[in-house]
């Protein structure tokens, strides 16, 4: 309304003023541009306020209902606070220094300490990143992604690790897998980040490989590192309460909204266009899990439909903001499809136990979605990349771009690299500073809730 | 602090034991309310006898389910009525299928009521 005043007020002064001074019409035009600018930040800024809040519901109550409900009603309340300490520990890692060496200008490889403690972090936006939102939504926005990128690793040492070697473990994994990689594909200057003085493109939307890729295969090696949990696989170690990771499941799709359609970091057509090839990617995700369950199964199951969505999610990450919005659906049903045979087939098979399928669901998924996303990334759908005649840039195998699915998997390899190594390290690092990863077994057959926190989930005679 | 005239005196009870289909319950509790038994104690068990558990799958995982989830009827009656109450039991939680439960009938040594201290047959 403010604008439309303006604009009326600036034409009916226009006859005056061309008996007036040239100044006062540029005074005009300039105040125009403020009101603009301001309208713009003002709708952007909500948008993203809220897409960082719809992020940050991802973990609680999302991802941690999502995941109690698939243990044993002894580890329930162990179980949600493994992402519940994330959203506490990772978000101050993160103010403190994270942010900083993930998105401040430092080598290829890592950023600097220039943002640390959100030092000249405020609200003036940062314009080489979001440059219509205030630098502190862009801070915090970004925050929730680091929160819970390694709540999604615990999944796979769920019901059987130690409660201070998982905070070590997740600090130092923030460190040696998270700030480096998000850096490298993100950050001004990453090597991966074309847009910023990258070497080689990586189109990453929402992290695909920053975050699925790395979290999915840390997921592994923490599986095998620290080991199956007792009894694993002979004991039955059923979900005790699919109704939980139902509702879990729900509070991820629409999260997800806000962590795909919000890295338009703009309440843009771009940001709808994530939107919707987010939701076809979760919607054929289902679908997916759901027709490869029916045929090697016999039944089409609830916890399929929602493993189904999640990995349909995870894998259509990379992608959301690159591709056209039914390309979403082709990643999702590749993610169901895909990610059921790693999941129900071949961890069987091998019997590591990745006790949540963090790696069966993220890793995979991720891995697809990189893959694809150089098959499909156009730049009908997102055309910020210039060549340097100012024309938009080519982006996938449909703009003829032939190369960027190799650029794709080098960057999945790179990120591959950095959570095997990385995961390894800071696990040892927790298990010598912590006496050891896993709780005892008498611990263990406990329970976490007992063991560790001296409470329990469920107290019915109380 | 028994009272004389409440002392123990044999009298022949039985405590009939009934493992039913959960579903049967509010058949089974009409239907001996209409002969009469108005004491009960169920209690929510899970076993099995010959019929067999079913499958679970969860992500491909298969889980046997062995123990499946029945309701037992524990209820003590004068030994001349017995025939009449299992009897009455049999009709009303039968559904001809495997899985129905089973009925298990004991000598009862004594009974006693704790408000008052009556004893054998009338205390049920």
């Amino acid at each position: 309304m403010k604008l439309v005043r303006l604009m009326a007020a600036a034409c009916a002064a226009l006859p005056l003023l061309n008996a007036q001074s040239q100044a006062a019409l540029e005074a005009e035009i300039a105040k125009l541009k403020t009101a603009v600018a301001a309208a713009q930040t003002s709708g952007d800024n909500a948008w993203m306020l809220t897409a960082a809040a719809l992020v940050l519901m991802m973990t609680g109550p999302g991802l941690a209902l999502f995941y109690c409900g698939l243990v044993r009603r002894k580890n329930v309340l162990g179980t949600m606070m493994h992402s519940f300490i994330m959203m506490a520990v990772i978000t101050l890692l993160w103010a403190a220094v994270g942010y900083s060496l993930v998105f401040g200008s430092g080598n290829p490889v890592i950023g600097s300490f220039e943002f640390a403690f959100l030092k000249g972090v405020g609200s003036a936006p940062n314009t080489d990143y979001a440059p219509t939102i205030p630098h502190l939504t862009f801070m915090v926005y970004q925050m929730m992604f680091a929160v819970i990128s390694p709540a999604l690793i615990t999944g796979a040492y769920a019901e059987r690790v130690k409660f201070n070697a998982l905070l070590v473990y997740s600090i130092g994994w923030a460190f040696l897998v998270y700030f480096p990689v998000a850096h490298m594909v993100w950050g001004k200057g990453g090597y991966f980040n074309a847009y910023l003085g990258g070497a080689i493109p990586v189109f990453d939307f929402a992290g695909g490989t920053v975050v699925h890729i790395t979290t999915g295969i840390s997921a592994l090696v923490c599986a095998l590192v620290i080991g199956p949990r007792n009894g694993y696989p002979n004991e039955p170690m059923k979900p005790h309460s699919l109704v939980l990771s139902f509702t879990g499941a729900c509070l991820l799709w629409v999260g997800w909204f806000g962590f795909n359609a919000g890295s338009a970091l703009a309440a843009n057509g771009l940001a709808s266009s994530a939107f919707v090839t987010t939701h076809l990617g979760s919607a054929a995700g289902a679908l997916g899990w759901l027709i490869a369950e029916k045929i090697k199964m016999g039944r089409p199951s609830a916890l399929g439909a929602i493993s189904g969505s999640v990995a349909g999610l995870a894998t259509v990450t990379q992608g959301a903001g690159f591709v056209s919005p039914f390309a979403g659906a082709v990643y999702g049903l590749a993610g169901g499809l895909i990610c059921f045979y790693m999941v129900a087939i071949v961890k069987n098979k091998f019997g590591y136990d990745d006790s949540l399928d963090a790696f069966g669901v993220h890793g995979i998924g991720g891995i697809i979605g990189a893959t694809l996303t150089g098959v499909f990334a156009t730049n009908v759908v997102n055309d910020a990349l210039k060549l340097a005649n100012g024309q938009a840039a080519p982006l996938g195998l449909v703009d003829g771009n032939s190369a960027q699915i190799g650029n794709q998997l080098i960057g999945a390899v790179v990120a591959i690299a950095f959570a095997v190594i990385g995961s390894y390290i800071a696990l040892m690092i927790a298990k010598i500073t912590c006496g050891g990863l896993r709780l005892d077994a008498r611990e263990e057959s406990q329970g976490m809730d007992l063991a560790i926190h001296g409470e329990e989930g469920y107290n019915l005679e109380a | 602090m028994v009272k004389k005239d409440t002392i123990w005196k044999p009298s022949a009870m039985k405590k009939i034991e009934a493992i039913i289909q959960p579903f049967k319950l509010n058949e089974v509790k009409d239907a001996l309310k209409d002969i009469g038994i108005d004491g009960m104690t169920v209690t929510e068990v899970r076993g099995h006898g010959r019929q067999k558990g079913h499958t679970e799958v969860y992500r491909g995982r298969e889980y046997q389910v062995d123990l499946i989830p029945k309701v037992k009827l524990e209820m003590v009656v004068a030994s001349e009525r017995s025939e009449e109450v299992i009897g009455t039991i049999v009709k009303s939680a039968k559904t001809g299928k495997i899985g129905d439960g089973k009925i298990f009938v004991y000598d009862l040594g004594d009974a006693i009521r704790i408000r008052n201290d009556e004893r054998g047959d009338a205390a049920l």
